[in-house]
């Protein structure tokens, strides 16, 4: 369950720019997650939301988009989409991908009053 | 609450020494709080840069949207850079080791740390959620260790391993083994500042474990299928499983030992020597 650290340093993060800004509370907080991040989206959504009680973030409506995963394969430079970290290539059927996106971890924005 | 020194430390991590009876540091929850306080340059610095850059703040009927573009795991990276850097400095060789629990770390590291010799001091920080058992079995060996108990945490972070590395007498040009939390899925994400990330599997486990659980073997450098003098008694393919691991990274190091017995040790430790030489360089 590392999603409980991971709900806590986006509350921490969130909390400082909500400081740093004068705000009040946070409207809306809006996530980028990809799918091989290694974050179960559920899990991140549970964490945020027992953590965030008594916080700026306790009534934010919250945002998750989890964009596309991407690789290249390493002997033809081939493009395809990932479902996992590892991929046969459609092309040439190499094994050697190199992964552009999916990776993704952060905070994107908030809005705050 | 501690029963050591009455503190509330509920959920925070705590530093234990073996022979040092009644010593211990508390990583309270604030934890995260220190790393603000540590940072607080560096956070705003990186917040200034992406307002420069994204000139940010949109008012909405609602509210005022604030552009953060920021890394979640940025805190914890950049104390593991911070590791990092006072690892380099002192010549110190750092390895992540990663594995499901009861692969065998422990006894790899009793095993490894004798035959690396006397010229190569060794140090390990020990993480496990509870006991100290594992930082005995290693005092044993008479080189400096430390316990990071976790308590609920399921993994080690770079706040830890900087705070036991500082309560430690690391000395220059060793090689620290970092054992990290017994667990293949969470200890992926967390960069704890290591030269290597070094996974261990071991024979009883599943020569499918790759493909289970492909992110920590995505993150490895190296691979140590252990335990290798039980495989005439159970159903493991190692071509197998060397080949899964290689499908999900194909970049990983490969080492085939058994701790136990000592086979196949060798080529494991001139590795070490070599990365130790080169570290020192």
């Amino acid at each position: 369950m590392h999603e409980l650290s991971i709900a806590r340093s986006i509350i921490g993060a969130v909390h400082e720019e909500a400081s740093r800004q004068g705000a009040t509370s946070v409207l809306e907080l809006e996530l980028v997650v990809g799918p091989l991040s290694g974050v179960e989206i559920p899990s991140l959504e549970f964490g945020l939301q027992v953590l965030s009680r008594g916080s700026v973030l306790e009534h934010a409506a919250l945002h998750i988009t989890s964009p596309k995963a991407e690789g290249r394969c390493l002997d033809c430079a081939t493009c395809f989409g990932l479902e996992f970290h590892y991929a046969e290539c459609p092309s040439c059927g190499s094994f050697r991908t190199e992964v552009l996106s999916g990776r993704e971890l952060k905070i994107s924005s908030i809005v705050i009053e | 609450m501690c029963d050591t020194c009455g503190c509330s430390s509920e959920g925070g991590a705590v530093l234990r020494r073996p022979g040092s009876e009644g010593w211990h540091v508390h990583l309270h929850d604030g934890n995260h709080g220190h790393h603000h306080h540590e940072h607080d340059g560096h956070g705003h610095h990186n917040h200034h840069d992406a307002h420069d850059h994204h000139g940010h703040q949109h008012d909405t009927r609602e509210g005022q949207r604030v552009v953060m573009e920021q890394d979640v795991l940025l805190q914890n990276n950049l104390l593991a850079e911070r590791n990092r850097g006072w690892f380099e400095g002192r010549g110190v060789l750092a390895l992540n080791l990663l594995s499901s629990p009861g692969s065998g770390k422990t006894t790899l590291l009793e095993k490894t740390i004798p035959w690396l010799g006397d010229d190569c001091p060794a140090a390990v920080i020990e993480g496990d959620q509870q006991t100290m058992r594992d930082a005995e079995r290693i005092d044993a060996l008479g080189v400096p260790v430390i316990q990071v108990n976790t308590g609920t945490g399921c993994h080690l972070d770079a706040a830890m391993v900087g705070r036991a590395a500082k309560e430690m007498e690391l000395p220059c040009g060793a090689v620290l083994f970092i054992e990290n939390v017994g667990n293949l899925v969470c200890p992926a994400l967390f960069d704890l500042g290591e030269a290597m990330k070094i996974v261990i599997i071991s024979v009883t486990e599943g020569d499918d474990k790759p493909l289970k659980y492909p992110t920590m073997f995505q993150e490895a450098d190296i691979c140590i299928l252990n335990k290798t003098d039980l495989l005439p008694y159970v159903a493991f393919d190692v071509e197998r499983c060397k080949e899964n691991a290689m499908k999900v990274n194909h970049r990983l190091g490969w080492f085939e030992v058994s701790a136990a017995t000592g086979e196949g040790m060798e080529a494991w430790i001139a590795w070490l020597h070599q990365q130790i030489r080169a570290q020192k360089a």
